[in-house]
């Protein structure tokens, strides 16, 4: 639902680091726990970058699944398609978030020959 | 579209394949198919969490302290709002920062009570925003007087998904929830119920009328965030609203 505002955003950074040269391809890095749709955000991604220098470029999404580490028995829980943040080793509910709450830009794929 | 794929070490991503290759490190410098690869390795949200840090400082400059409360929509957060405002009303000098979609109805229910009022209308653009962000909150602090205000609630927009991913500036994360939302909400919306430190249990005069089983939500509240405090309350009968007017005292 903010996929919108979000692909301001990711419009921002990219015209950045594009710096004038054309983009095909930005790679976006979301973990499972950041409420961001794939598909919305690459269907948004056609409106906010129409008519822009940025028009033409696609996002490529990279998923990075939920896992917890459990503060008293260090075990390392899958969260799962449900979140439970419960620690599967001891059953306790101290565990912090390891992975899964990212949410970057990690490269842009430019048109053209480089070399 | 690519197509999605699994790494080993479970990454999940989709791209489109050009040609034959390989990925069993993940590392994908083989893609290039001509153009040139730019390292990015830039969090999206830097641009709102900057602005929730210039925030941030503001409201502890002038010694303020904020709370974001949020909810889904009709949870109650106005009605509680309205009751908080009638008791503090003399003893806390508040603001109110209201994010509403299209209408001023809510900040229209809560003048009356001495509290400063800001609104941030979210209607601009494609059917309005579902959520506050640090730059909306920004643009509403010029028309508070913070140096005068103690205490800060933000009303979010009633949405249980959006709201959650942005940091407008806050001291503190609350959230109404209403016990005719069923007890599975914490595990439908777990990021929400995560990212608040106090949730407000709403309309339990109905409890009498619902079936609703308390102990399966507070069992489903536990498994996303254990650490949360809750408190029970009915913003309609008044019942617990002194003691959530003593948690925006003590914030």
């Amino acid at each position: 639902m903010h996929e919108l505002s979000i692909c301001g955003s990711i419009a921002g950074i990219a015209t950045r680091h594009a710096a004038g040269r054309a983009v095909k391809v930005i790679n976006v890095r979301v973990g499972q726990l950041r409420q961001v749709v794939p598909d919305t955000l690459v269907y948004c991604w056609e409106l906010v970058s129409a008519d822009t220098p940025l028009a033409g470029s696609r996002i490529s999404v990279e998923t990075v699944p939920a896992r917890i580490r459990c503060r008293s028995c260090e075990h390392v829980t899958d969260v799962g398609e449900v979140p439970v943040f419960v620690c599967e080793g001891c059953g306790g509910f101290d565990a912090e978030v390891i992975s899964g709450e990212e949410f970057m830009i990690t490269s842009l794929e430019l048109e053209g020959a480089s070399t | 579209m690519g197509r999605f794929h699994r790494h080993d070490d479970g990454t999940v991503h989709d791209h489109d394949h050009a040609g034959d290759h390989t990925h069993d490190t993940g590392d994908h410098s083989g893609y290039a198919t001509g153009g040139e690869r730019v390292e990015v390795l830039e969090r999206i949200f830097d641009e709102n969490d900057r602005t929730a840090a210039a925030n941030r400082a503001e409201f502890a400059a002038a010694g303020v302290r904020v709370v974001n409360l949020m909810s889904s929509p009709g949870a109650g957060k106005t009605t509680l709002l309205r009751e908080t405002l009638s008791r503090l009303a003399g003893q806390v000098r508040v603001g109110i920062i209201e994010g509403d979609i299209e209408t001023s109805l809510d900040a229209d229910k809560l003048a009356g009570f001495g509290a400063e009022i800001a609104l941030i209308n979210t209607g601009n653009g494609f059917g309005g925003e579902c959520h506050l962000d640090a730059p909306m909150v920004r643009s509403a602090l010029p028309r508070l007087p913070l140096a005068d205000l103690e205490l800060v609630v933000i009303e979010n927009v009633g949405n249980l998904v959006c709201p959650a991913e942005f940091d407008v500036g806050e001291d503190a994360r609350a959230m109404v929830y209403a016990i005719t939302e069923g007890e599975e909400k914490p595990l439908k919306y777990p990021v929400m119920f995560r990212s608040c430190g106090l949730v407000v249990v709403n309309k339990v005069d109905l409890l009498p009328y619902l079936g609703f089983d308390m102990d399966g939500f507070l069992d489903n509240l536990r498994k996303v965030n254990p650490a949360a405090e809750v408190m029970m309350v009915s913003a309609r009968t008044g019942d617990g609203i002194d003691a959530w007017c003593d948690w925006l005292r003590a914030l």
